[in-house]
């Protein structure tokens, strides 16, 4: 400990716990304020306080539940394909591979790109014309084009498919990582007695990679719940018709497109929650010793 | 060594590379394919080929982007945003880890609980009611909003990276410099901060790339055409989609390349970073 004044490490800390709670916490309580008023664009100044009337639209609307059943597809879809991916190329690498750095440069690039970059580009690809993807399906396949941005299903599944791309390397980064801290002991000890390679995976690696994956997983839902982006940019917007939003996207329409701003709040209040109840049985996982 | 390389490639381990370069190809596409569509000529957009390389490939596409549309301004734009918000969260972060690494004080596990918690909730849902009080308060369409609004959601995550760095420098050093009759500010500055210029590096580069990146935001603070950075520019370019296509990939490219070896070269760093502030078991 370094010996100061009292104050001294007040001080320190006062700059960034102002703007936080400028920027982070007031916001959230000017939010849940707002969730009560009839706040919109017609209303702007001379908005009045109606109660829970706002929350009653929400949850009286049927909307809100698919987009829940969405989000909740769009983020297991999502953590599942990158945890299997992300896995099994950390596996692959982990082993005797020629080109190992190269592969693992390549590998990653996808992390690398800005994301917007990625989700305009996949976008065109997407084209159901001129675009890649379809180009590809039909000249190498000898298949039928599938209409990414007409059909409401495939106008979902592209953004899926674009962020289980953009997802994979941080859970494969983050397995290799692991899987080189685990003792070469381990497998020595379960070599002589004559452990199967699944043996081995499942009563030595994963159980060590257990502890590193999971707040990365946690943290990967929680991201992956709240990504704008890539449906935003992959749909423009929720095309065709609103029919690819999740909860995040749907606010965000709500709010700035359609600007139902007190409708839009007391809607972001009840995310809050959900994801705060997630939050609440998923924190004892990430928070370090020391902070519980 | 011929006969070593044959006992090398067993049946399994072909296999293994087999499914790797598939991997690696099918990661690689979609950015091969800004490099192709960018090289296509202006009249053949509407092109089926899936050549990487098109036959009449030409180069027109970059000048195009970088003189006759607006690039350089978003390139400037995005620049002051970034520099700004790069600024302000190096030095908060450097003092309020320094805060967090060396005194134990009231309040320290909450506050650090709740610079973590606050990371957990993103951008996105705070974006509505501070769209609502920067438009009261004028801030709409300026880049003070939007620097502002950046720097909170990358704030937390340099703050627990600079705490995580401090944490490994031994305390001895600065006590030693106090006895020396240093003030605690002066060992700070001149003895810690030395000490720690890769994670001040890191936290640079986490607040930069935080907000030379980001779409959402700046979509909402920012309308006017002149304001516009590179990833509202961009999306400008790719929204006209017939005649901007080979434009949009051009830019693309020249934002993305510095940005992807930037990452490749700090990659390590980076993950070194993240598990020191806090994600570590």
């Amino acid at each position: 400990m370094i010996r100061a004044p009292r104050w001294y490490p007040y001080l320190m800390l006062g700059p960034a716990i102002a703007i936080m709670l400028l920027v982070v916490f007031l916001p959230l309580l000017y939010n849940i304020w707002l969730s009560f008023r009839n706040m919109s664009l017609a209303h702007f100044m001379d908005h009045s306080f109606v109660g829970l009337r706002q929350y009653a639209l929400v949850l009286g609307d049927p909307v809100f539940y698919v987009m829940l059943g969405k989000s909740i597809v769009w983020t297991a879809v999502n953590l599942l394909f990158h945890a299997l991916v992300g896995v099994s190329l950390a596996l692959l690498l982990h082993g005797p591979v020629r080109g190992k750095a190269w592969f693992r440069a390549l590998l990653v690039l996808p992390w690398a790109m800005p994301q917007y970059i990625s989700a305009l580009t996949w976008r065109g690809m997407f084209n159901a014309e001129y675009g890649a993807i379809n180009l590809v399906l039909r000249q190498w396949f000898h298949l039928p084009g599938i209409p990414w941005q007409t059909d409401p299903f495939w106008a979902f599944v592209a953004p899926i498919l674009v962020n289980i791309w953009l997802g994979f390397p941080f859970i494969m980064v983050v397995t290799l990582g692991g899987l080189s801290a685990i003792p070469v002991a381990l497998y020595e000890a379960a070599d002589l007695d004559g452990a199967s390679w699944w043996q081995k995976f499942r009563n030595v690696t994963w159980p060590q990679l257990l502890p590193v994956l999971s707040p990365a997983l946690i943290l990967g839902t929680v991201w992956t719940f709240n990504n704008l982006n890539v449906i935003w940019l992959v749909s423009q917007g929720g095309q065709p018709g609103d029919r690819t939003h999740i909860l995040v996207t749907y606010i965000y329409k709500v709010a700035f497109s359609y600007s139902r701003y007190s409708y839009a709040a007391a809607f972001s209040v009840v995310v809050l929650i959900l994801l705060s109840i997630f939050l609440l049985f998923a924190m004892r996982k990430i928070a370090p010793a020391e902070a519980r | 060594m011929s006969a070593r390389r044959r006992g090398f490639w067993t049946p399994g381990r072909v296999l293994v590379h087999a499914v790797l370069m598939v991997a690696t190809a099918a990661t690689l596409y979609p950015i091969l394919q800004i490099v192709a569509i960018s090289l296509r000529p202006a009249d053949r957009l509407y092109s089926t080929s899936l050549a990487i390389i098109p036959p009449d490939a030409t180069l027109e596409a970059y000048p195009t982007v970088l003189f006759e549309r607006d690039f350089l301004l978003w390139l400037r734009n995005s620049f002051v945003v970034a520099a700004g918000v790069t600024l302000i969260g190096v030095v908060l972060a450097a003092t309020a880890g320094y805060a967090f690494s060396r005194f134990r004080f009231a309040g320290w596990r909450a506050a650090l609980l709740a610079f973590l918690v606050s990371q957990l909730f993103p951008a996105t849902m705070l974006m509505l009611p501070l769209y609502v009080i920067m438009r009261h308060l004028g801030l709409l369409d300026s880049f003070a909003g939007l620097a502002i609004a950046y720097t909170a959601t990358a704030l937390p995550f340099c703050v627990w990276t600079m705490r995580g760095y401090y944490d490994t420098v031994p305390v001895e050093i600065e006590q030693a410099a106090l006895v020396d009759g240093a003030t605690p500010w002066q060992a700070f500055t001149q003895v810690l901060l030395p000490l720690v210029t890769p994670a001040l590096a890191i936290t640079a580069l986490f607040s930069f790339m935080a907000a030379w990146s980001e779409f959402i935001v700046a979509r909402v603070v920012l309308s006017r055409q002149s304001l516009y950075t590179l990833p509202l520019g961009l999306e400008s370019l790719a929204g006209r989609f017939q005649t901007e296509w080979a434009n949009y990939a051009a830019g693309s490219l020249m934002v993305c390349v510095p940005v992807m070896v930037l990452f490749l070269v700090l990659n390590r760093a980076l993950i070194s970073g993240l598990s020191l502030g806090g994600v570590k078991q």
